[in-house]
């Protein structure tokens, strides 16, 4: 019983709380207790993961379980392991860049702050809570305030796009909780302990209700992923919402639903969810090409770096499925082991550049160019060298580059995957040249060529900026460089869900 | 030095850090640091090579990562193979390196250039100290992006631009193909490393159709990289790059690469059962020499007609290893590195001097460049295979080996030969012969300023790597001469494939050819007994059909500019319109419900007692009718 984990997770709404008793004239000092908040909550994470045992990251620790609701059989209960600890030290360092990337909101600061905030609590409450209950909570909690976010400080139709954001992930997350309803009324004793739950699999007897639960999940995880069909509401939520917005959308919110997969559907329905696992299979692969395809198709650049979001979640969602595919058969068992370590790390790779894009995009639109069509710009290498140097090395990580991020990820998953589903992988990997191509078109099109004359005065990074997107492109070169110990510390904990599925 | 082998491609990775992080502060503006690291990598490569030849092994590996329960182990090897490509890229990108010191005094971006060139270089020693799939193709991807970077270094012409996304991409199709050749040989044997994989490939793990469709696939990313027919689209285009650039990837060392890995994986190529995997290798060498040759006839751009000879003569090198000519293969990639790089910086040299790429507005340079001059026809005599120059000792074992596997692959590589003499007599007729027909004053603005009007010798910082990469082009075939007991086929060869024995009466084909070639050069361009001119009237098909090379690019471009741009507009449109139009559709739906239904709830008791009433007259009617 440490208190660290929660300690993590209520840092932020604490920040909150004495946000609303800053007066709403005093905007430096909403801003400081704002970036002080998300620096404490981050260094908190970092503490959590310095008490983090990575010998046995395979098992939940800093474990926290308190009595909350004995009539239900709900309870506080609160833990890590290798899959959840590096999403939450990524939320909690996002968090950050975002508040420092903020620094110039003007338009109600306050509420906009503590938004941000409430938004950083019910992110890490998913990751860290144990009790389907207190997820679910959490689960919801994180709508909200993204809702607000994209509503109020969003771009022309951001009606429209929060509306569209919430009422769709809405209804995922009801299906989502009659998914959790079927599964608490068949355990015995009735809990919502998830740990307790994996173990006792209550609808393993029962395989049609078995996947009738499953549904339920998968409608709420696929849309929050998004996946192909489910992902439409993504690239209105993205172009609406405002750039620290979309930041946590793309790197944090949408690994709620792969996170879900990983920890919740592959270990308590591992019989239905290996009897859909092809059809699974089959919407991430489709996800994987026709992200692709259709983010070729986009003019808009954060449209794009929408799409290809799509297009990267349908990798790590073609790595789960082949893990759920080769239960029950053990000779797979390594190559599953194999796609989930890339399951895992895709989505920590996508996290950090697609954060990073999202970022630079903000950069070139917010205080630069008011504009983000790709055809508008031209030539601004000459221009803005580092600011063409940071988005190009984003890119090139986004495609997959070897000594970058992605490339561990993409390659593992790859790696695992064709072993259990080659046709698909393969089909997969044309996604990678389809990638590839609309990154450097992109890239030719926005900084090479002639210097468009529009753009001869646009200023290049400012110390703000370059402070933002600095961590990111450290990380995406240091794990690319250097993965073995995160791979070691996701590693466990994906053998530790594995044993799980059987 | 060979168990600490790995130490030598951080050199260039360390030079390269520092550049970026210092640039302009450095001494000579970054160059003097990049050279520092390419040439202690080079002296690095010599004496491994050295310790090598005196029997010296290495193979150092750790642990990538533990994947499930299976740790994947990768690491680097020293062998024969591996020390005479860091040996010859040491030596070769070293000299490329200092000349470019001459070659881009004033371009605005100096610093950037030296960075990438020694990006580069980390990259290609890299992979050619790899042990594994997994490296391999990391180097693979690393000089790719090398190379995208430096074809489009003058970044704001849209050709460079063009051709740097054009060589990326293409490369990249073949690296698909690679990469499931890799999953493939993965899944069958469980492991990355060269020598685990092949001994259980030799113990059965893979085998049949599979092993050859697993070998194919691997040579499509040698396809790609060393752009042999049908992916050689890229490389006349990459030209758009500077020309240190040309000589040290295009040429030189990335495009071997190729070359390299299929001598790597050799083992995967001979266990295909009929050896169906190195036949298509074969074909597709021999193809690709005689299909480049042709091209480069017609061609006026002095690197364009160089980059075809590349593309050619990298298919002789397919071709050698394709005829079990494993010796021969990779004896040509060696002295084609040493000659090729001469003959590019030597056009770089003249490029210099007269400030157009068109040969056609050249001619008499041997009196005011002779040092180029003679270099560079050192190097052409190489290329063209006379006798004693490199190229014949390394191009006739090629030549031999074919003969003795197969006589079309013979008649294709023969036919590529007689062009190249061709192509070769036509380019330095052209150039250095006559008189001088340029002068327009406008071109000389096109690379920088500074320099005196009217062509001229380049500094000495240019022309001593000329020089020196001259002696390597003139003497360096010996090392593969069987009158001195062919030491490299002694240091470089593949346990059980063994050289063909030297036919004496196919030498002198060979030279005849070699010779008919340059004598049908003669009559073309010097004694005008045939003047070009002519020739294209009567074959106005032929002269098409060669400078619109094939139609290939026409090909692609309007299958996937064109077909691949169609079905991208039409997804955009399926994805807004249908999938996100079904959503809304739900949305619309879901509201006009709600509006019908508010007739209902209209909060007026009138209605709710009319309705009810309504439904017991329903009632009521159903009971009596059933």
């Amino acid at each position: 019983m440490s208190g660290l984990l929660s300690l993590v997770l209520w840092i932020p709404s604490a920040g909150a709380a004495v946000l609303l008793a800053v007066p709403r004239g005093q905007v430096r000092t909403i801003r400081l207790v704002a970036l002080v908040t998300t620096i404490a909550d981050f260094l908190a994470s970092v503490w959590a993961a310095g008490s983090f045992d990575f010998a046995r990251a395979g098992t939940l620790q800093l474990t926290e379980q308190v009595r909350w609701i004995p009539s239900l059989g709900a309870t506080y209960h609160l833990a890590v392991d290798g899959l959840s600890l590096p999403l939450v030290v990524l939320t909690t360092l996002l968090t950050v860049l975002c508040v420092i990337y903020s620094w110039r909101v003007d338009l109600r600061p306050k509420a906009y702050m503590i938004l941000f905030l409430l938004l950083e609590t019910g992110m890490l409450g998913v990751f860290v809570a144990l009790d389907f209950f207190l997820f679910y909570v959490f689960w919801e909690v994180s709508l909200i305030p993204m809702y607000f976010i994209i509503g109020i400080w969003g771009g022309p139709r951001r009606a429209y796009a929060a509306i569209k954001f919430f009422l769709y992930t809405l209804v995922g997350s009801l299906a989502m909780l009659l998914g959790i309803l079927i599964v608490y009324f068949h355990s015995s004793p009735r809990t919502f302990d998830m740990v307790a739950l994996f173990q006792q699999k209550p609808l393993a007897g029962d395989l049609h209700l078995a996947i009738l639960a499953f549904w339920g999940f998968f409608l709420g995880f696929a849309i929050k992923v998004p996946m192909f069909p489910f992902h439409t509401w993504l690239p209105d939520a993205h172009v609406e919402a405002p750039t620290a917005g979309s930041v946590l959308l793309a790197a944090i919110l949408l690994k709620l639903g792969t996170y879900g997969f990983v920890r919740i559907a592959l270990p308590l329905l591992p019989a239905a969810f290996h009897a859909l696992a092809g059809m699974v299979a089959v919407l991430a692969v489709i996800g994987v090409v026709y992200g692709a395809l259709v983010a070729m198709a986009q003019t808009d650049l954060k449209k794009l770096v929408a799409y290809s979001s799509v297009n990267h979640m349908g990798y790590v969602m073609l790595g789960v499925a082949a893990a759920a595919a080769a239960g029950g058969r053990p000779a797979l068992q390594n190559a599953a082991a194999i796609a989930l370590n890339g399951a895992t790390m895709q989505m920590l790779a996508h996290g950090v550049i697609t954060g990073a894009l999202f970022f630079l995009v903000g950069v070139i639109y917010d205080y630069r160019a008011h504009t983000r069509g790709v055809n508008d710009f031209g030539g601004l290498w000459e221009r803005l060298p580092v600011y063409t140097g940071l988005m190009m090395l984003a890119m090139l990580a986004s495609l997959g580059l070897p000594g970058l991020m992605g490339f561990v990820a993409e390659f593992s998953i790859f790696l695992g995957a064709y072993q259990i589903y080659p046709a698909l992988t393969i089909v997969a990997l044309t996604g990678v040249v389809i990638t590839v191509a609309f990154f450097l078109w992109t890239i030719y099109r926005i900084f090479w060529g002639p210097l468009n004359s529009r753009w001869a005065g646009l200023p290049d990074l400012d110390g703000r900026e370059a402070w933002t997107l600095a961590p990111l492109a450290v990380l995406m070169i240091a794990v690319g460089l250097y993965p073995a110990p995160v791979v070691g510390a996701i590693n466990a904990a994906m053998l530790g869900i594995l044993n799980l599925v059987r | 030095m060979t168990q600490a082998a790995w130490i030598i491609p951080l050199l260039p990775l360390a030079a390269f850090a520092l550049i970026t992080a210092a640039g302009p502060r450095l001494p000579g503006r970054g160059a003097y640091v990049s050279i520092a690291g390419i040439v202690l990598a080079g002296i690095g490569g010599l004496v491994v090579l050295g310790e090598v030849i005196g029997g010296a092994h290495a193979d150092v590996t750790y642990t990538w990562a533990v994947l499930g329960a299976k740790p994947i182990t990768v690491g680097f090897v020293v062998d024969p193979l591996s020390a005479i490509m860091l040996a010859m890229v040491g030596v070769v990108a070293s000299l490329i390196t200092i000349y470019s010191v001459g070659y881009m005094a004033g371009d605005p971006h100096y610093p950037r250039f030296f960075a990438y060139l020694s990006l580069f270089q980390f990259s290609m020693l890299f992979l050619v100290l790899a042990d594994n799939f997994l490296f391999i193709y990391a180097g693979w991807e690393l000089v790719g992006l090398c190379s995208y970077l430096l074809i489009g270094f003058w970044f704001e012409r849209p050709a460079a631009a063009r051709a740097a996304l054009k060589a990326f991409i293409t490369t990249r199709v073949g690296d698909f193909s690679m990469m499931i050749g890799i999953l493939i040989i993965f899944l069958y044997t469980g492991s990355l490393r060269f020598d685990e994989a092949f001994r259980s490939i030799q113990g059965g793990a893979l085998a049949g159709p599979l092993l050859t469709a697993a070998a194919v696939l691997v040579f499509g990313g040698a396809i790609g990289k060393s752009a042999q027919v049908p992916l050689h689209v890229w490389l006349p285009d990459a030209m758009e790059g500077p020309t240190p650039v040309s000589a040290l990837i295009h040429a030189a060392t990335m495009v071997a690469a190729g070359v390299y890995l299929v001598a790597r994986t050799y083992p995967l190529f001979l266990l295909s059962p009929n050896h169906a995997a190195l036949t298509i290798v074969a074909y597709i060498g021999g193809i690709t020499a005689l299909v480049a040759a042709t091209m480069g006839v017609v061609e006026d751009d002095i690197k364009r007609v160089l980059a075809y000879s590349t593309i050619s003569q990298l298919g002789y090198m397919m071709l050698g290893l394709g005829v079990l000519g494993y010796t021969a293969g990779m004896f040509h990639l060696i002295t084609h590195a040493f000659f090729k790089a001469l003959l590019f910086l030597g056009a770089g040299s003249v490029i210099h001097g007269v400030a157009t790429n068109n040969i056609k507005q050249m001619g008499g340079l041997a009196q005011v460049m002779p040092w180029t001059a003679w270099t560079f026809i050192a190097a052409t005599l190489a290329l063209t295979g006379i006798p004693p120059f490199a190229g014949f000792f390394s191009k006739d074992q090629v030549l031999a080996a074919a003969f003795a596997h197969d006589r079309v692959l013979w008649a294709l590589g023969a036919a590529g030969a007689f062009l190249t003499s061709l192509y070769m007599g036509r380019l330095i007729w052209y150039t250095f012969a006559g008189t001088y027909r340029g002068g327009d004053p406008g071109a000389a603005r096109a690379h920088g300023a500074g320099h005196a009007p009217g062509p001229h010798e380049s500094p000495a910082v240019m022309v001593v790597p000329l020089a020196i990469l001259a002696v390597f082009a003139v003497f360096l075939g010996w090392a593969g001469a069987e009158s001195l007991g062919n030491p490299f086929g002694r240091f470089i060869h593949f346990a059980g494939v063994e050289p063909v024995p030297p036919n004496f009466g196919l030498l002198v084909v060979s030279i005849a050819i070699a010779v008919a070639g340059w004598a049908a050069a003669a009559a073309i361009y010097v004694w005008r007994i045939v003047p070009s001119e002519s020739l294209r009237r009567a074959m106005p098909w032929a002269y098409t059909l060669l400078v619109r090379r094939y139609f290939v690019d026409d090909l692609y471009a309007w299958v996937f500019i064109g077909l691949g741009g169609l079905v991208v507009r039409l997804a955009g449109l399926f994805d807004r319109y249908v999938v996100d139009g079904l959503v809304n559709l739900v949305g619309w739906l879901a509201r006009q419900v709600g509006l019908g239904l508010r007739y209902i709830q209209t909060g007026r008791e009138e209605t709710y007692l009319l309705l009810v009433f309504l439904g017991v007259v329903v009632i009521v009617v159903a009971r009596l009718v059933w």
